[in-house]
């Protein structure tokens, strides 16, 4: 995984394993908002609305804004998958806050029933080659 | 007013009876004295308890003057804050000691604080007539933290910038106006330069000023009505021919030979902390906090300096499934108002209402906004306390024996949220949390009842007091 900084802030570029992308769909009914419907701090970007939370060109790649929805943590990542102090004994892999113990998945879903109300924002991006990302600007310009 | 008429003293009286009596012909420097310690005749039964307040005003002095020394050599920058406060450590002469003065003081206060509440709490300090003296100490203590929050960002390290972030990102959680809100209060989309600046500002100026005027008003008020005692009785009920109450004495000599014997013991125990243990295991001073603000990274343990964690438990424990547990509590609670309490139909109705709109919004808002709500409120609750309070005796010495239970079980309630405050959270912290938090406030709402309830101890009529 990737930190870079935008706005501040930091932003996540994970490559995940066909493994960690199978894991995805086992977690949509223990997520809070598995289609991510609810906003946080940016509009969700069309083409990140599905499963994998990612563009079209790379769904490996999962791009977030690693702030926590509720109060402005970063998480850390926890992809080791199986039961490990604070986390569920079912735990697939994803991202724990260690201010209020809030749960993401690898799609930076956040788990039902935690202090975090809302899944971390995927900032507006494009790829620009198949190895160079923009963050903060899409085909419709400049967020 | 009386004209102005000049003290005579003899010629020969010595220099500095003249200069006084020069002074106090314009100034009441000696009433001044008189009325707020030499002649403050003060119960003669205080105990250990009551030590805590001198040593409170003795911490905020220590704090003033090393804050002052410390200022002189830190800058408020967000480049430069972190090295500056190593430079104080390293290369100021003397700075280690004045800082770790100063970062102890702090947790000192907060002890001080906390037991100087405590004894309030088992003395009753804060019945009629001392409501006010217990409100401007309350402002005090918000002030306190306001001003530990403010001043712990300014080493600029890794704990600085993300506790900073969190209690500003608390704001956010208000409705419609949380975001505009803390983006007003941070002065930035991030914590930054400009949200350093402005902490600073308040931490050195705006809060100790705030904070000086208040104790002046607790001390006024004070000294107005007297001091409770460990008996809870009134001493000014009975007064000696002198027109002093018979269980008084005056604080000069007394009280000054037993405050100084206070403030040695504690001198002692605070140079200990200061010399061998400043950060005291990570609870003074977190370990995190030596590294510097790395707005990209959250340390994988982060927890409020000890003095924050009990509330810091209450905001953890307000999650979306407690949800449940509180709207079954506040229904309970209107029930329970509906049924035993004798207040009027309309403030019944009022209080239905209210309690009808929160349980409403605590299905459309969320536990986060909440979490706040219970947040802010574990500490505004302790404002209550003398309208709460309906027991006829003041002092817990008086009180029914499983009172004493009642008081034990808030206390360990507290302790143990402040102590789970500290732990990363786990399913079961969680659990132990709800339940605490839902003791801590039922010690407080259910207080107008069973603060009543039991057979009480007849009071004396004179403190109870062995000459030594």
């Amino acid at each position: 995984m990737k930190v870079v900084e935008w706005r501040g802030k930091p932003v996540w570029i994970l490559r995940r394993t066909p493994d960690m992308l199978a894991s995805l769909p086992k977690n949509d009914d223990k997520v809070a908002d598995p289609h991510s419907d609810k906003v946080y701090q940016l509009p969700m970007p069309e083409y990140c609305k599905n499963e994998t939370r990612s563009r079209a060109e790379h769904k490996e790649v999962l791009v977030v804004v690693g702030i926590c929805s509720h109060l402005g943590c970063s998480p850390s990542s926890r992809f080791a998958p199986g039961a490990q102090p604070n986390l569920p004994d079912d735990w697939t892999g994803g991202f724990l806050c260690p201010c209020h113990g809030s749960t993401f998945d690898l799609a930076a879903r956040v788990y039902k029933n935690k202090p975090a109300p809302s899944n971390l924002d995927v900032p507006p991006y494009m790829y620009l080659s198949d190895t160079r990302i923009v963050i903060g600007k899409d085909e419709k310009g400049d967020a | 007013m009386a004209a102005f008429k000049e003290t005579k003293l003899p010629a020969d009286a010595p220099a500095a009876d003249k200069a006084l009596g020069w002074i106090d012909d314009r100034f009441p420097l000696s009433k001044l004295w008189n009325d707020q310690w030499g002649k403050y005749y003060a119960p003669k039964n205080f105990n250990f308890w009551y030590i805590f307040g001198s040593l409170a005003m003795l911490v905020l002095v220590l704090q003033i003057v090393t804050g002052i020394f410390l200022t002189m050599h830190y800058k408020p920058d967000a480049g430069m804050a972190f090295g500056s406060v190593e430079y104080i450590m390293r290369e100021v002469p003397w700075g280690w000691l004045v800082r770790y003065m100063h970062s102890t003081g702090a947790s000192a206060f907060f002890i001080i604080v906390y037991l100087h509440m405590t004894r309030g709490l088992l003395y009753g300090s804060y019945r009629k007539p001392r409501e006010l003296i217990w409100l401007f100490g309350f402002a005090i203590f918000l002030c306190l933290m306001a001003e530990a929050f403010f001043g712990y960002l300014l080493p600029w390290g890794q704990m600085s910038y993300w506790g900073a972030q969190v209690i500003v990102n608390l704001f956010g959680a208000i409705p419609f106006v949380g975001d505009t809100l803390s983006l007003w209060i941070r002065g930035d989309y991030v914590v930054s330069d400009a949200t350093l600046n402005r902490f600073f500002a308040f931490h050195v100026i705006a809060i100790p000023l705030v904070l000086l005027g208040l104790v002046a008003a607790h001390l006024i008020a004070l000294h107005e009505v007297g001091s409770s005692n460990p008996d809870g009785i009134e001493v000014k009920d009975n007064l000696g021919p002198d027109g002093h109450p018979v269980d008084s004495i005056p604080s000069h000599p007394y009280y000054t030979v037993h405050d100084l014997f206070g403030v040695s013991v504690f001198l002692v125990i605070f140079s200990a902390v200061v010399f061998f243990a400043p950060e005291m295991g990570g609870y003074f001073l977190e370990y995190n906090n030596f590294i510097p603000a790395d707005s990209l990274k959250t340390p994988s343990h982060i927890a409020p300096t000890w003095y924050f964690t009990p509330f810091y438990s209450v905001l953890r424990a307000t999650t979306a499934d407690f949800m449940y547990v509180l709207m079954a509590a506040v229904a309970g609670y209107v029930v329970f108002i509906w049924l035993k309490s004798r207040l009027a139909f309309k403030t019944k109705a009022i209080i239905a209402v209210v309690a009808l709109l929160m349980i409403v919004g605590m299905q459309i808002l969320e536990a986060k906004f909440w979490g706040v709500v219970l947040f802010g409120s574990s500490v505004m609750i302790l404002a209550g306390l003398p309208w709460l309070d309906h027991s006829p005796v003041k002092s817990i010495r008086y009180r029914p024996d499983w009172h004493k239970y009642v008081y034990l079980v808030f206390g360990l309630s507290f302790v143990t949220l402040g102590y789970l405050g500290t732990q990363l959270p786990t399913p079961a912290f969680t659990m132990v949390s709800q339940l605490c938090t839902l003791l801590y406030f039922s010690f407080f709402l259910l207080m107008p009842w069973w603060s009543t309830m039991g057979s009480f101890k007849p009071v004396p009529n004179r403190v109870t007091f062995h000459p030594h």
